[in-house]
């Protein structure tokens, strides 16, 4: 989970992911390119939990669909245990890359029992008999914090803490290496977010997991993860050990989220991140830095110049301010 | 871990499965349980037909001819009377019940059939086979079904295959549509990537995740479509172009009491009366499906 884990074969890896839609406008619109996810290279290694944190439409999600097998990247690779993966080995992926999806409200068939559900996967790649996958979902389900009676029931008959928990199960029954979380607790109420969050936490020290955590809530983030990358308009413009990233934000749009997180006390309101409240039109990303129109303390340069990434001690950062070779943290906090 | 079972929320399961709650609906629902009972016994008649007909729907008795029903001081040797050619009309109601659900059946099934495929596949693929099958749909909806039936029916001559045929060929308008725009809708849902990502077969996504959710429609379109198909059998049997005599066909029933209209005004009125309920029976229960098996979001 140090630097030292950079030695060994990382167990998920992306090198220069690419992901380009044409997006059509109108009838007779010319198609243009919109780059939802733009040359993003991560490594993770085994046991580790990276968060990837941003906002709606940075290009998080479509992340996820590339690693599990849903898009193919227009550029770029994705290496499982060093080992590339193409998203035609969409079976073989699965066995070692799982989702757990956001709404538990939606991820779960209504038409089928929790164990057709939970089951779905033993099925799909022939393992077992009805008897032993029976067995399976009994067993995973006790895992999950579920009583096996759950069984029989439908989906309509659980509260959203309990969906969740399914939907972990069958995530988990193929005992996977990786799990995608895209924000898996988004969905849920206060007190049921902490037990799924805490149930995640033993399940990965109990199987040795590595999580990919998509989150917008960073509070959720620094509980979990132990790396984070934080994207914008599909680049990694920050990507560090959490606890660097907390103490010593460097990219100013860092900065602007971590002011963005909501304080307990209601007498504060929502916080002010200077960001304004535009995204910039995707199909059309500004020139230079994609962050500048938004960023306080843009220069001249990044009109012009788009950056690149900078080594920071614990991973890179994606800023001018950083210039070539400065690594130290700036002041501009 | 296994200390969490013991978490008395987490082992809450509340209120009834899926299928008790449908149970408990339909059995709640009036119109749905008088259509369906209605139409069983259509069908029942249909199937017992031989046994039930007092009479050979063919048999011509020219000296019993245009006897009244009973209501109108007729015997009960012919309950509802004789036709024109002294055939009895409850026989040959009985008889038609045949025609018209076997049309209605059959016709639905087809239609049905192409129209499901086509709509699954235009919503799930989306792109060019949704451009295509659009088109295709446009291109139907732009034929008026009794023209294209009078041409087809005119080149190949009238009889009940054809009819069922061309029927089937020409209602899967509704299914596409509404197959189409179901798919659309459960496609997008987060099981149907789960499934994906877990390593599903598209065939198999499509049967076992979104066939399961969007067969409700299905039943509610064959319902719909079924009536149509009788209807418009007994409109083509009308205008001298669908069944031909002296097959008995509601439809031809009140074609040849047509000219009796003015003085035998029941030789219409009860063929008339029994396809309006067969037809208000069928709709009443697909309206109710419609009620009754909505989904679960509603309480």
């Amino acid at each position: 989970m140090t630097a030292t884990s950079k030695a060994e074969t990382p167990v998920l890896e992306l090198r220069g992911v690419t992901k380009t839609y044409s997006v059509k406008q109108g009838l007779f619109g010319t198609a243009k390119p919109l780059t939802a996810v733009n040359d993003v290279s991560l490594s993770l290694g085994r046991g580790q939990v990276l968060g990837l944190v941003g906002e709606s439409g940075c290009g998080k999600s479509t992340l996820a669909k590339i690693l599990l097998g849903l898009e193919a990247p227009t550029q770029g690779e994705v290496r499982v245990d060093g080992e590339r993966i193409d998203a035609a080995d969409r079976r073989k992926l699965a066995r070692r890359i799982q989702p757990i999806f956001q709404d538990p409200y939606s991820s779960l068939n209504p038409r089928k029992s929790i164990e057709d559900i939970v089951s779905l996967p033993l099925l799909v790649h022939d393992v077992g008999d009805s008897a032993s996958r029976s067995k399976a979902v009994r067993e995973i389900l006790d895992i999950v914090g579920l009583p096996a009676r759950v069984m029989q029931t439908y989906p309509s008959q659980m509260s959203g803490g309990q969906r969740q928990r399914v939907a972990i199960a069958r995530a988990l029954i193929m005992k996977p290496e990786i799990v995608i979380c895209d924000e898996p607790t988004s969905a849920l109420d206060v007190s049921v977010q902490s037990q799924i969050l805490n149930l995640l936490g033993d399940l990965r020290a109990e199987f040795g997991l590595t999580y990919l955590f998509i989150s917008h809530d960073l509070a959720v983030v620094e509980h979990l993860a132990t790396r984070v990358a934080v994207m914008y308009l599909g680049r990694i413009v920050e990507e560090t050990q959490v606890a660097d990233l907390f103490d010593t934000p460097r990219h100013p749009y860092t900065q602007a989220l971590l002011k963005s997180v909501l304080t307990p006390d209601p007498g504060q309101g929502v916080p002010d991140t200077e960001l304004g409240m535009e995204y910039p039109n995707p199909i059309a990303p500004p020139p230079g830095c994609h962050f500048h129109p938004r960023c306080p303390v843009a220069m001249d340069k990044c009109r012009t110049d788009r950056p690149y990434p900078v080594a920071t001690p614990d991973g890179h950062v994606e800023c001018h301010l950083f210039g070539g070779e400065q690594t130290q943290p700036t002041k501009s906090a | 871990m296994s200390d969490m079972t013991t978490d008395p929320l987490l082992a809450q399961i509340t209120g009834p499965t899926p299928g008790q709650l449908l149970r408990r609906r339909i059995f709640g629902h009036q119109g749905l349980l008088i259509g369906a009972v209605v139409l069983a016994l259509l069908v029942l008649v249909a199937l017992f037909a031989p046994v039930l007909a007092p009479h050979d729907p063919y048999a011509q008795n020219l000296l019993e001819r245009m006897q009244p029903p009973v209501f109108l001081g007729g015997t009960w040797n012919h309950p509802l009377g004789t036709d024109h050619l002294g055939r009895d009309y409850l026989s040959r109601l009985i008889y038609g019940a045949r025609v018209s659900l076997l049309i209605g059946t059959i016709a639905a099934l087809i239609s049905g059939l192409i129209g499901t495929a086509m709509g699954v596949a235009a919503g799930y693929f989306g792109g060019r086979v949704d451009a295509v099958v659009t088109f295709l749909i446009n291109v139907r909806l732009a034929m008026p079904v009794v023209l294209v039936a009078l041409a087809v029916v005119a080149i190949m001559g009238g009889s009940l295959q054809v009819v069922i045929v061309v029927l089937g060929l020409l209602l899967w308008d509704r299914f596409a549509v509404v197959m189409r725009s179901s798919t659309l809708q459960v496609r997008g849902r987060e099981y149907v990537a789960a499934a994906r990502a877990v390593g599903c077969s598209t065939p198999r996504i499509l049967l076992s995740e979104i066939m399961p959710n969007i067969v409700n429609n299905l039943i509610v379109v064959v319902t719909l479509e079924m009536a149509h198909a009788i209807l418009l059998e007994a409109a083509l049997s009308f205008l001298g172009l669908g069944v031909q005599p002296p097959t008995p066909s509601w439809g031809l029933m009140v074609s040849e009491g047509k000219n009796m209209m003015l003085f035998e005004p029941w030789m219409v009125l009860i063929p008339g009366a029994v396809l309006f309920v067969l037809v208000l029976a069928i709709n009443l229960m697909g309206d109710g499906l419609r009620d009754v098996t909505a989904p679960e979001n509603r309480s």
